[in-house]
């Protein structure tokens, strides 16, 4: 491999790390759902490095695109609540935390594995609808419960579309007794006996 | 460039792991969740890759593309929920509201 490439690896990977930190750093949710988006598109870049073409497609398409969609709709409803406050986990014990979680991590995968050599594959659509036949299912199941978590999105509780209803009902005024009995009498005299 | 990509896979997951921890608003929450399974599609291309099973790895990270984006889904649904009925995304209110 050449430098050039493995400059390229470096400058995607750390490209990556600094969007993935903005999302983190970003006070506006807005701000942080774009971020994320960056997070997609270096992430992409680097499943096409790697031969993984329809992944990079897909992560790309659905990562950086609907996804974003999604949190930038999810935040007009919700409203960009600023929330410059302190954690709920003091940062020192996070810190340590995640220090653990990384020197777990370090102890699971050390020493590094050599890349094998490839072994004899079918096509990877073969492998995706033959071989993973079972994670598409689910994957298919995974995508109606999606499309109802959208539409719970979107819609809105009986019980909010009933207190609109009453209170659109209180805002009108009643007519005045005096004044129905009145239009009453009048609609008798029009109408003859 | 395996070491590269792992170090990159190692530092998403540090960074999404430290959000997760920190954060109190929901969406956030759900941004930090998205961060970790980026970095969980990333290392099953990379484990593809080392082990000689390339298509397996990209199908795995296929799959893990799709629950990530079901979970954001569902996530961004409870959260918008959650703000309609409670009026904050704020988790420690959540926890000390009664009702």
């Amino acid at each position: 491999m050449g430098v050039k490439s493995l400059m390229l690896e470096i400058a995607l990977v750390f490209g990556m790390l600094l969007c993935a930190v903005m999302v983190i750093r970003a006070g506006r949710l807005l701000a942080a759902a774009l971020w994320l988006a960056g997070v997609s598109v270096f992430t992409a870049m680097l499943l096409y490095r790697l031969g993984a073409i329809e992944v990079a497609v897909i992560e790309l398409s659905v990562g950086a695109g609907l996804v974003t969609v999604l949190f930038v709709f999810a935040i007009s409803v919700a409203g960009d609540q600023g929330m410059k406050v302190p954690s709920s986990v003091p940062k020192p014990l996070a810190w340590g935390l995640l220090a653990f979680a990384l020197v777990l991590l370090l102890y699971l995968t050390l020493p590094p594995p050599e890349v094998s050599a490839m072994r004899a594959e079918a096509a990877f659509t073969e492998t995706l609808w033959q071989g993973r036949a079972l994670d598409v299912l689910v994957q298919i199941v995974m995508i109606f419960s999606g499309v109802l978590g959208f539409v719970g999105l979107l819609s809105e509780s009986k019980s909010e579309q009933m207190a609109a209803v009453v209170a659109l009902a209180e805002a009108e005024p009643e007519p005045p007794a005096e004044a129905a009995v009145t239009e009453a009498d009048a609609l008798l005299e029009q109408e003859p006996v | 460039m395996t070491t590269v990509l792992v170090v990159g896979v190692f530092g998403l997951v540090a960074i999404g792991l430290y959000g997760l921890l920190i954060v109190r608003n929901l969406i956030k929450i759900v941004i930090a969740l998205q961060l970790l399974t980026k970095a969980a599609a990333l290392a099953m291309v990379v484990a593809g890759q080392v082990s000689g099973q390339v298509n397996l790895g990209q199908s795995l990270a296929l799959t893990v593309i799709v629950a990530d984006t079901i979970v954001a889904v569902v996530g961004l649904a409870l959260a918008v929920q959650v703000r309609r009925r409670f009026g904050t995304l704020d988790v420690r209110q959540l926890s000390t509201q009664k009702r």
